[in-house]
């Protein structure tokens, strides 16, 4: 599918140091990547700045080569990046049904069948994900922790991205539904070639579905090695992820 | 009795323009969390438009057209050139640029149309048609209600039933997911802003003909009252709007009526007070989110 390059990328919050500092990462075609480090490492603000949410000061962010620089949040989602941002990025006030319509909106508008392509998409996002089939109807403030992360990866995939990232999907969710959630992202990747960066606490969870570990620390890549390796060599997970 | 029923209905037809003024402050507070204080000179500018038009033509429809389309086009300009440079951090800013505008908007028309009253004729006869020998509403009373009752079925079509409506409310209630979803937030701001005047314009362009007539001035009670029925209602809610702007209306048309004119801002007031007691965030405010 595609592939993520950044390239000495620097972003801060005021006038403090910057939270990352000439960051270079590639994500390549159709590879789960986990991003793994403590709180404070810069990987939401990655993911942020990646999608233009915060402002970069310095650096640059390539989809297949096109320079994402400057671009506004909802062309970058255009181009085919989407975010599952940390806390269920989902609009609370609106139906699960709403939701998945409203992102596949702009997915398939101006299509000839755009209508039926659309329904069939969110189809295949009640099929992926049964609950939503059930609660279809109810606003998104009525989900339980659990159903909004699903229906968030839901209105993320449902766009057919080109790289989708996420931001701690695991967070506050019971262990059978992580399991489950991550399940379906590798199903997804290795059925559909999607290109994934997954920021993770839950180091397990998150390098038992990436084929590749990059750990961040103040900023900068410290390791960068095969999930497996990194799951498998107590010393290095010892150096870099405290356990 | 005959003086109840008079009173109702009249009360509902005033009720009608301010639920649609309230309406045009809930659409703007939704799309861009602003309470617009600019709202009645915002609108008041189209009316002389449809005024003046109407005077050259002869066509009280062509003026009305044309205050819509000078009220959308406003609605856009003002958000564009102005809103949208105020810094967003602190709602304060906001508020004094509106208030600066209304300043500039209310001189401006004084200085170029003079500050008197300018008389305005409605299309329809005011004067109440009888029914079985009881005084009930004007022809112009039942063309408000009609009018409003279309808008507001338009509106409520255009949010609950388009994708348009959709992706407005989404942006609404949370622009950054929205961004996320695709959504192109600022242009759905500067929609919200086009509807929202061009709906007060319509509210101002109904109200003109049954008060004293055209001036700078003449939405500023309208909009105090619309802006209580907008409270009332629940800032964020429009069938809150709806509900609440006939409410004050019938109130205040029932102690017009029964005590004095004089009366009938206190007990709006009076109103607005015992909700706000009783329910904080009014009588149509959203649910509480699940946060477990």
């Amino acid at each position: 599918m595609s592939t993520l390059t950044i390239e000495r990328l620097t972003v801060g919050y005021g006038d403090g140091a910057p939270v990352l500092d000439g960051l270079d990462l590639t994500v390549p075609d159709g590879d789960v990547v986990a991003l793994l480090g403590a709180n404070g490492a810069g990987k939401t603000t990655l993911l942020r700045a990646l999608l233009g949410l915060t402002s970069a000061r310095g650096g640059r962010v390539l989809l297949d080569g096109a320079d994402l620089t400057g671009l506004p949040t909802e062309d970058r989602v255009r181009r085919g990046l989407a975010l599952v941002p940390e806390g269920r990025g989902v609009v609370a006030e609106l139906t699960v049904a709403e939701n998945l319509r409203l992102g596949a909106l702009w997915r398939y508008a101006g299509r000839k069948h755009a209508r039926a392509e659309r329904d069939a998409a969110v189809g295949q996002m009640y099929e992926l994900f049964e609950p939503l089939a059930r609660r279809r109807d109810a606003p998104g403030h009525t989900l339980s922790g659990g159903e909004r992360q699903m229906l968030a990866l839901a209105r993320a995939l449902v766009t057919r991205p080109r790289v989708l990232l996420l931001d701690e999907p695991s967070l506050g969710l019971a262990p059978l539904v992580v399991a489950q959630l991550l399940g379906v992202l590798r199903d997804q990747a290795r059925s559909t070639g999607l290109t994934v960066l997954l920021a993770e606490q839950n180091v397990t969870g998150a390098l038992s579905v990436a084929d590749r570990g990059v750990v961040l620390s103040l900023g900068e890549v410290v390791a960068d090695r095969p999930a497996a390796d990194l799951a498998a060599d107590p010393a290095l997970r010892h150096a870099y992820l405290g356990f | 009795m005959e003086r109840l029923v008079f009173l109702l209905s009249t009360g509902l037809a005033r009720g009608a323009v301010l639920a649609l003024f309230a309406l045009s402050l809930v659409i703007v507070y939704r799309a861009a969390r602003v309470v617009n204080f600019a709202q009645a000179a915002l609108a008041i500018v189209p009316v002389y438009v449809a005024v003046a038009v109407t005077s050259a033509t002869g066509s009280y429809w062509l003026g009305l057209a044309c205050a819509l389309i000078t009220g959308a086009l406003l609605g856009a300009v003002v958000e564009r050139g102005l809103m949208r440079r105020v810094p967003q951090d602190n709602p304060l800013a906001g508020i004094i640029v509106a208030i600066g505008l209304v300043m500039v908007l209310q001189a401006g028309l004084a200085i170029a149309f003079g500050p008197d009253h300018r008389p305005v004729h409605a299309p329809f006869s005011q004067r109440p048609l009888g029914v079985g020998g009881v005084p009930l509403m004007s022809p112009y009373d039942l063309f408000v209600l009609l009018v409003a009752a279309v808008v507001m079925g338009a509106l409520a079509w255009l949010f609950g039933r388009t994708s348009l409506g959709l992706r407005m409310r989404a942006a609404a209630f949370a622009p950054e997911t929205s961004r996320l979803l695709g959504v192109r937030v600022p242009r759905m701001v500067t929609l919200g802003w086009t509807l929202s005047i061009a709906t007060a314009a319509l509210a101002a362009l109904l109200l003109v003909p049954t008060g004293l007539g055209l001036d700078p001035h003449a939405a500023d009670v309208l909009f105090v009252n619309a802006f209580a029925a907008a409270v009332i209602g629940g800032l964020d809610s429009p069938a809150g709007a709806l509900a609440a702007g006939l409410l004050v209306g019938v109130l205040a048309s029932l102690v017009t009526g029964y005590a004095s004119a004089a009366a009938a801002p206190p007990a709006v007031l009076g109103l607005l007070t015992v909700v706000l007691l009783v329910r904080p965030h009014g009588l149509f405010a959203a649910r509480e989110a699940r946060t477990a």
